[in-house]
């Protein structure tokens, strides 16, 4: 009975600690299909986790400050689409600028809210499923963003795959000279996903400080927005496999506590490395198999400038 | 041409005569006119109700009561930044800086070095030299009163405690804390989870749903977070918090809490320097100096529990115990190891190389 209540209680953290890198690894996704890496991340992440407390903090609203957070993310990403899709700045550079410029950001202005208490985002009882022993506590006892998280994939997998703009996507992402022949317009098609992924990474964050963490302090993101880059190659850039590396991810990173407060003696060293040692996997696993088309798209990381040979 | 550059020279050496004669017409400032100019240096945001808010409470309450001028920075990473952070005040002019974490230790005593009249207090350290001096409080004390209020206050017997680091200040914390625990309740276990952090809300707070689903009813923390606070107040179970009352986080939840208050030992240090009768010591006070205490109970603690609380804390307060109660004997280990006998107290040299679990903690102490 113990393993069954352990395995409910180990399902229920990783969806929890995975629901912030689910956003965020859907967003980027979506932004590396069109072909634009962004590295900015934890920088966006971070942003829409300050601008989403202050907003619940100053209207008592949690719900506007996940709304408010993702836009905040939506503005670091224009900031980024600008550099990098309109004036062509190498993509890798505008990323990690913008890191930098989220975290001392961030630093900056909400120095003054750091220990506030605002209004959060609480879990819900869904009825008559939560009641379910076991089951009720791993799946349906969860905050409403948790299952946003989750219709969030096949609504993406569908916009991808389905629909006019997911083709469009592929096209720029794989081969923005045809896609430019075709009449497909590369740059606004890449503009629109930068920010579309923007404002999930920013929603991420905001749903970091309003419903997981439920507090904002400086430097909240701890690290966040990198492993959800990682996860984006462990997903193949693919969203029904995001969701995977997400709980996957956030299971590892709980694991320990929950092994210990059992009593096991496990290394707590050890423990402590396996989400990064995951990461390090994942990241080689990537480029063992770039060569079997892992699912990278062909121009990703390069701007595209009509009429060069590419 | 002659002339002009003779005038010239005439007015510019009766400037420079009067700028001297002005000088040297200028009283010495009095004691009571010059401020002491006191630098502190922290590990994290102040604003976190944790380890740096009390240092930073200590700092407001000296600027307000004693003619001196304060200065810190806040969220100092431990290493090279840190260096450069306290030469800077060094360099600034500033008579006394006190850095507050124990990872500080080496660069205080660098820079010390190179300043040999500026005055370097170092938080936890064990590092000293002729112009640094290091201060600690026996925050056992009041962890093991905590120990009290939750092995009174738990109905499962199970009480989780999530715990940064294993070092001996925090394997001393959770030994205080279960000896509390074990004092009014010989029945009740303390479980403990290691984070590997000091400040991480969101994964304290899920170390603290860990002990809760495993049926933990009353949470501890040595963590700077209010994160193990908020997981105990969403799930209805009970909490105590360190650093500084952490009710606001956890209003239901929060019992009571161990806390710093480091205005003691500032407003110590400050006399000390502005007297001239500073000298370089290792300060570590407990309860009796007011050093440590417990933050204001949560009312739902019954008038019995909080006479207990009381009862023990006057053993401190009229030296009727040694000030490393509650580890006089007789102590066991989780091997059932007899640690000390009946009557006898450990030193101080064993209390800060503790490295070892009473009999009621459940859990192990990582080795490296």
């Amino acid at each position: 009975m113990i393993e069954v209540e352990f395995l409910a209680s180990l399902i229920a953290a990783s969806m929890r600690a995975g629901t912030p890198l689910l956003f965020a690894t859907l967003g980027e996704i979506i932004t590396e299909r069109s072909g634009v890496l962004n590295l900015g991340l934890e920088g966006i992440m971070i942003m829409g986790a300050m601008t989403g407390f202050y907003v619940s903090l100053v209207t008592g609203n949690p719900w506007l400050g996940i709304l408010i957070g993702g836009l905040a993310g939506l503005l670091l990403a224009i900031i980024h689409a600008f550099f990098t899709v309109t004036l062509k700045v190498d993509q890798a550079v505008t990323g990690l600028m913008l890191v930098l410029l989220g975290l001392g950001l961030t630093g900056f202005l909400g120095k003054d809210f750091v220990g506030t208490v605002a209004e959060y985002i609480t879990p819900m009882e869904i009825p008559y499923l939560s009641d379910i022993p076991y089951l009720g506590t791993a799946l349906f006892s969860h905050d409403p963003f948790v299952y946003l998280g989750i219709a969030l994939v096949p609504v993406i997998w569908f916009i991808m795959n389905k629909t006019r703009y997911g083709m469009e996507l592929f096209a720029v992402g794989e081969n923005p000279e045809a896609a430019d022949t075709m009449g497909i317009p590369v740059d606004r098609v890449r503009f629109i996903a930068v920010l579309i992924g923007g404002f999930l990474v920013g929603v991420a964050g905001a749903y970091l400080s309003l419903a997981y963490a439920k507090v904002w302090t400086e430097g909240l993101t701890a690290g966040r927005g990198w492993i959800c880059l990682a996860l984006v190659i462990f997903s193949g850039w693919t969203p029904h496999r995001a969701i995977f590396g997400a709980y996957l991810f956030g299971g590892l990173d709980v694991l320990s506590f929950k092994l210990q407060a059992l009593g096991l003696g496990v290394s707590y060293h050890f423990m402590r490395m396996v989400p990064y040692v995951f990461t390090i996997l994942v990241l080689l696993v990537g480029v063992i198999r770039e060569k079997e088309k892992f699912g990278a798209p062909s121009a990703l990381g390069k701007p595209y400038i009509r009429e060069q040979k590419y | 041409m002659r002339r002009t550059i003779l005038v010239a020279m005439v007015l510019a050496l009766l400037l420079i005569g009067c700028a001297e004669e002005q000088k040297e017409a200028k009283p010495s400032p009095t004691p009571a006119e010059e401020k002491l100019k006191v630098a502190f240096v922290y590990v994290s945001p102040i604003g976190d109700a944790g380890w740096s808010y009390a240092h930073d409470l200590g700092r407001k309450f000296i600027e307000e009561h004693y003619p001196v001028e304060t200065k810190y920075s806040e969220a100092v990473p431990e290493g090279p930044d840190a260096e450069r952070v306290i030469r800077e005040y060094a360099e600034q002019g500033y008579d006394i800086i006190f850095t507050t974490s124990f990872g500080y230790m080496d660069p205080t005593i660098t820079v010390a070095k190179d300043f040999p009249n500026t005055v370097f207090m170092h938080c936890s350290g064990y590092k000293t030299a002729k112009n640094v001096g290091t201060y600690f409080g026996r925050m056992y004390q009041a962890r093991y009163l905590s120990g009290l209020v939750a092995g009174s206050m738990t109905k499962t017997n199970k009480i989780g405690y999530v715990a940064a680091h294993p070092i001996p200040e925090v394997i001393r914390g959770i030994n205080a804390f279960a000896l509390g625990v074990k004092k009014v309740n010989p029945d009740a276990k303390v479980i403990v989870v290691w984070t590997g952090t000091w400040y991480d809300p969101a994964k304290e707070k899920e170390a603290a749903i860990s002990l809760l689903d495993q049926g933990c009813d009353v949470i501890a923390q040595h963590q700077d977070s209010p994160g193990p606070q908020q997981a105990a107040e969403e799930r209805g179970v009970y909490s105590i918090g360190y650093n500084s009352d952490m009710s606001k986080f956890a209003p239901n939840a929060h019992l009571t809490a161990p806390i710093w208050n480091w205005s003691v030992i500032y407003s110590y240090v400050v006399e000390n320097v502005m007297a001239g009768t500073w000298k370089s010591e290792e300060i570590w006070w407990g309860i009796d100096k007011g050093v440590v205490d417990l933050a204001p109970f949560n009312k739902v603690v019954p008038e019995d529990v909080r006479k207990i609380v009381e009862q023990e804390k006057e053993k401190y307060l009229k030296g009727e115990v040694p000030e490393q109660y509650p580890f006089v004997g007789p102590i066991i280990d989780q091997n059932g190891n007899v640690v000390k006998a009946e009557g006898e107290a450990m030193t101080d040299e064993e209390l800060l190389s503790m490295n070892f679990f009473v009999d009621n903690v459940v859990g192990e102490i990582p080795q490296k």
